[in-house]
């Protein structure tokens, strides 16, 4: 009963997200600069204040955790909150039309809970089920909603309207951790995890410090190219600014790979559908 | 000994490559490179001039810079002098060397899978595909844009995970042009490389 109060509250949210993520595309035309950025101002405030809060406390708590646990006792960390995920994972997989990989995610859920005890050995991918990064973001990406303007969240960091308004409404519903009923307990495995994760992203943020000239668009462009490719799996539509001959093209506008979605698809056509928005205009033959 | 491996780089490596097909040669590299950072106690504790000598020697032959270079600078490209291009060319690829050198220091013993090549045989621009495996993550693909020219197969981009590497410079560096101008470009870019060097240097 009660998960079924939640499917019905998940299906209002997803509706809203829709309805919202249609409109954001259309906002997002409107302004100069980055189309696909017309928040930047506030955006880069929130951007200098994270990176603040991040070299005063997430990085060195992480790299305090790094020089203190073993790497063997991380990986464990690791498997163990990537084996919960792998259950919501398969149900998005699912939600996009892909009912052998959600069969595999849940394969993977069931040997690594049974026979990598509790999730701490990662036994499905040494037999051949690769892991897969899937979320409700991408579900509506796949489904043809636009990604909306780009966001900076306090905290949390690079975002759109999309990813943002699925994750705090659709994602924290089916978080395992967050949803655990003993508070001490959630929040010390919410902190175990949050820790964890940014220890594993030791390497590239100091990848990111050495190659940006700015960080913020650096870390813009480089997150909504990353969540294009999620969405399509790994093969994104090829954009034209690849080809030969564009680095010639008198008319090309710079930014045009980062162009607005083409929202038309996702206001009008029946769910689901060919997944169109968030592609550059330009699409392939 | 460092300038001998790279005579003997350019001498055979150009003549090799135009016999292979470019996934047999990205291939071909990722083993040999790998199985270099494998048995190098030196390179494993983040020696960066070692690394660098590997990546100048066994990794550099096998990219075209100048086109990278253009292709990030895009429209502004044509605005340059022919010095202003050679300089912008030398600063970005210090830059690249340098970032790809500092990722190559964090490979553990990630099982690299190079995908077979999905292309014509007429084709003059391919991507090769392939995915670094690790356990309890999605695995990251990384996609090499390769052209077809005289001396062989040469990388002209790399996607990381589906971020492009020039689609990402090359807002930061229309940002750059447009708010100081290209010397302006050059300059932050030397700026940032020497920055680096003196750092790696203590």
């Amino acid at each position: 009963m009660k998960n079924r109060l939640k499917l019905a509250s998940a299906l209002t949210a997803l509706r809203r997200i829709v309805a919202i993520g249609a409109a954001a595309t259309l906002f997002g035309c409107a302004t100069a600069g980055n189309p696909r950025d017309p928040l930047e101002p506030v955006n880069r405030a929130f951007f200098s204040f994270n990176d603040g809060f991040d070299k005063a406390i997430a990085k060195p708590l992480a790299e305090g955790y790094r020089s203190v646990v073993p790497s063997f006792a991380r990986t464990g960390v690791t498997n163990f909150f990537s084996n919960i995920e792998d259950l919501w994972i398969a149900i998005n997989d699912l939600l996009q039309g892909k009912p052998a990989k959600a069969l595999d995610d849940w394969t993977r859920l069931f040997l690594n809970t049974t026979i990598g005890i509790a999730g701490l050995f990662d036994v499905a991918s040494d037999l051949g089920l690769e892991k897969r990064n899937e979320d409700f973001g991408q579900t509506l990406g796949a489904w043809g909603v636009g990604t909306g303007p780009y966001l900076v969240i306090p905290f949390l960091g690079s975002s759109t309207l999309r990813d943002a308004l699925s994750h705090g409404l659709v994602d924290v519903h089916a978080d395992l951790v967050v949803q655990h009923r003993k508070v001490p307990v959630r929040n010390t495995l919410f902190a175990l995890r949050t820790i964890n994760l940014r220890a594993n992203l030791l390497d590239a943020s100091r990848i990111v410090e050495e190659a940006a000239l700015d960080k913020y668009t650096f870390t813009r462009d480089a997150y909504l190219q990353r969540r294009q490719s999620l969405v399509y799996d790994g093969n994104p539509p090829r954009d034209s600014q690849s080809s030969l001959d564009s680095d010639e093209a008198d008319n090309a506008p710079v930014s045009e790979p980062l162009s607005v979605p083409d929202d038309k698809n996702s206001a009008d056509s029946p769910v689901p559908s060919i997944p169109l928005a968030g592609l550059p205009i330009s699409t392939p033959q | 000994m460092k300038y001998f491996q790279l005579l003997i780089c350019l001498f055979i490596a150009p003549a090799f490559a135009q016999e292979v097909a470019p996934d047999a040669l990205v291939k071909g590299i990722t083993q040999e490179v790998v199985s270099i950072i494998k048995q190098d106690k030196e390179i494993q504790s983040g020696n960066s001039r070692r690394i660098a000598e590997l990546v100048d020697a066994k990794v550099l032959p096998h990219f075209n810079f100048q086109r990278m270079t253009q292709l990030a600078v895009a429209v502004n490209w044509r605005k340059a002098s022919p010095e202003q291009q050679k300089s912008l060319t030398q600063e970005f690829r210090a830059l690249l060397v340098r970032t790809y050198s500092s990722a190559l220091s964090s490979y553990r013993d990630q099982a690299i899978e190079i995908k077979p090549l999905r292309a014509r045989a007429e084709d003059t621009e391919v991507t090769v595909r392939s995915e670094v495996k690790q356990k309890g993550a999605q695995a990251v693909t990384i996609d090499y844009d390769m052209e077809k020219t005289a001396s062989g197969w040469k990388v002209f981009d790399v996607k990381v995970g589906g971020v492009s590497l020039i689609t990402t410079y090359k807002e930061e560096f229309a940002n750059q042009v447009r708010d100081v101008g290209l010397d302006g470009l050059i300059k932050t870019l030397s700026g940032k490389n020497r920055q680096a060097e003196s750092r790696s240097r203590t």
